[in-house]
């Protein structure tokens, strides 16, 4: 099959469960609104297109709250809106999943250039300490599975889970697989099987995430943005006030491994390593098979998960390697996040882009060879 | 038991979330009571209810009821219940909102869910003043009322939320006050028995930020202001702009027939179903 990034995203989502969409028309995440508009009601799903962003945001929240698998998209304008509400996904442990095809510039920027400027407001976008999950896609076929993955983080562990696109990535119409529906992996959130007045919607489980219920099922209980005690009622003792907070942290913390994703290029015996992550991991794995064409030992890590940053996986390989390179589509804000695990122990280069345009293979090649 | 203990006991998370928020006197109390009558009388599960509020006052009313309760962002309360709502159309969802919350945080979002004609009951109570914050003046401060980020007079115009509602497109409009309770009871069974968007302004009063600033006594001189400006829908009609100068219409305003998004949806559902069909 031939689609588009944004397609395949659509693809992913229904194939994942996705039911409800709300959205806002916005370049260059416009295709997803569209697609979704006469997809999700073939699939009896809702699909509706709200007076703005801070409202897409507020209705993917409430559908899924009543239940139902819920996504929108947008882009950095849009992105911005967004971030009151999605502070609220993560304090109420709302699970749905935020598509931002990122373009350039602050303010209005470029909108039909690429450009990867949202890597930080993905993390920090929303006010107050949060743990958040942010997944990056590179080609169509990740447009599909990564949207997958997101739902399944989104229900595993009751949060809002960000993708990372951007205009090239979304734009791009290549080949991709689609798998058959009894094919794909489909995680739902844990819901109570308990008696309604034993369950306590905010119960500090040992794996920190509580059973969800939805509206109408029988367990009334009480959702805020103010931060709750374990029935969800809202609190200021210091001892309920921390216990909820660390709990939000620990739940992703406890599952790193489970949440940290990247793909490997002949790393195992390199000895320069490039770090990329959406469209310039393309460019960085051609420029890697050219480098290693030539003799150089060079490999490549793709991030597939941005945050929580991929220490764990990414910490021991830097003690090997001579230098690290990291090509990215802004001023250096995943090369930051690099130099701070790093410490020290090698070199660490950007390659950086901020002009609209991509990061080419032979940009990349010739940066390797006079590391 | 008298019938207002049972109708306590049955309704409100007694047990869990008292004493509430609000200060002695305040409409909040009022409308949390017509509120519980009404549903009671509409015979509705408590299963079947959801609850959606907005950040300000009237916004802790959501935490005391034994409801599907949902306490939104401020001015965000609209675009919640448009999910709930949607993802699950056998509920019935009654938003709460204040008049700061509802016309000028959540402007937009509460004229495009009256023109987009969700099933939803939204409540609005109007007290003239955002009081949770202190006592500064809302796109309700009339004229010339004092608060504290408007010490010398406020300079703008208030909005009439009912007439804003009615503008937009809502299905049916009502205003009430928290003084004329077996009113207020009515209007809102009604609202949450009206197929389509319906608005329920409820004129109340912060005796404690807006009265107090404004000499206009106690809480219970501010109740007997609402029952001397308040005039009932029918006889205002009769009455000229003069006579009705610094009075208000109470009763529902408006009652109309409007195609409902759900049902409108379930067409669009059959249609997508049968291009999908054709392309395949």
């Amino acid at each position: 099959m031939l689609l588009q990034g944004n397609e395949a995203i659509v693809e992913g989502a229904i194939a994942a469960g996705c039911r409800f969409f709300a959205g806002y028309p916005i370049t260059p995440a416009t295709e997803i609104s569209e697609v979704m508009s006469y997809r999700l009601p073939a699939v009896d799903g809702t699909f509706i297109q709200m007076e703005d962003e801070i409202a897409s945001m507020g209705a993917i929240i409430g559908a899924s709250l009543a239940g139902t698998k819920s996504m929108t998209a947008t882009s950095g304008p849009g992105f911005s809106l967004m971030q009151e509400n999605l502070g609220f996904a993560c304090i109420a442990e709302v699970p749905c999943v935020i598509v931002n095809v990122m373009r350039g510039g602050p303010s209005t920027g470029i909108p039909t250039q690429v450009s990867q400027g949202d890597v930080m407001q993905a993390r920090w976008g929303t006010h107050g300490d949060h743990p958040i999950i942010v997944l990056s896609v590179s080609t169509t076929q990740d447009c599909f599975s990564i949207t997958v993955k997101a739902f399944n983080l989104a229900e595993k562990y009751r949060t809002p889970v960000i993708i990372l696109a951007d205009e090239v990535v979304a734009h791009t119409r290549e080949k991709i697989f689609l798998p058959h529906p009894g094919e794909v992996e489909i995680i739902d959130r844990i819901r109570p099987n308990m008696p309604p007045d034993w369950y306590i919607p905010y119960e500090d489980t040992s794996r920190g995430v509580p059973p969800m219920a939805a509206f109408g099922e029988g367990y009334r209980y009480h959702v805020t943005g103010l931060v709750h005690d374990s029935r969800g009622f809202p609190t200021q003792r210091p001892d309920e006030v921390k216990g909820l907070m660390s709990r939000l942290f620990r739940k992703i913390n406890q599952h790193f491994f489970d949440i940290q994703m990247v793909e490997e290029e002949a790393t195992e015996d390199a000895e320069i390593l490039t770090v990329a992550y959406g469209s310039v991991a393309r460019s960085a794995r051609r420029a890697t098979r050219e480098a290693r064409h030539r003799g150089i030992k060079a490999g490549m890590v793709q991030l597939v998960t941005l945050w929580p940053f991929p220490r764990q996986i990414l910490e021991p390989k830097l003690r090997k390697l001579r230098a690290v390179l990291v090509p990215e589509l802004n001023v250096g804000q995943i090369s930051r996040e690099v130099k701070r695990i790093n410490q020290g122990v090698t070199r660490v280069e950007t390659l950086n882009r901020i002009d609209g345009n991509l990061i080419t293979p032979a940009e990349i090649l010739s940066r390797l060879m006079k590391m | 038991m008298a019938e207002v203990t049972k109708l306590i006991h049955k309704y409100l998370r007694h047990d869990k979330k008292f004493p509430h928020v609000w200060c002695p006197g305040c409409g909040n109390g009022i409308l949390l009571g017509a509120l519980i009558r009404a549903i009671d009388r509409t015979h509705l599960e408590k299963d079947e209810i959801v609850i959606v509020s907005g950040i300000g006052c009237s916004g802790r009313l959501s935490v005391y009821v034994d409801f599907n309760t949902l306490h939104t962002t401020h001015g965000r309360a609209l675009t919640f219940a448009t999910g709930v709502k949607l993802a699950n159309p056998k509920l019935q969802v009654i938003v709460i909102m204040g008049d700061g919350d509802a016309t000028a945080i959540g402007g937009n979002h509460f004229i495009h869910a009256a023109r987009r004609n969700l099933n939803l009951t939204a409540i609005v109570v109007n007290n003239s003043i955002y009081g949770m914050t202190g006592g500064q003046y809302s796109p309700t401060t009339p004229y010339g009322s004092l608060a504290t980020t408007s010490l010398h007079g406020n300079i703008e115009q208030a909005f009439s939320i009912a007439e804003l509602a009615a503008m937009a497109g809502a299905s049916m409009v009502s205003r009430g006050t928290v003084y004329h309770t077996s009113l207020l009871d009515e209007l809102l069974e009604k609202a949450i028995h009206k197929r389509g968007f319906s608005v329920v302004e409820v004129i109340s009063h912060c005796h404690t930020q807006y009265g107090r600033r404004n000499k206009m006594g106690n809480a219970a001189d501010m109740l007997l202001w609402q029952k001397k400006s308040a005039v009932r829908i029918e006889k205002a009609r009769t009455m000229s702009d003069e006579e009705m100068q610094d009075k208000f219409s109470i009763g529902v305003l408006v009652d109309r027939e409007l195609p409902v998004y759900t049902q409108e949806y379930r067409k669009v559902r059959e249609m997508a179903k049968k291009a999908m069909t054709q392309m395949r």
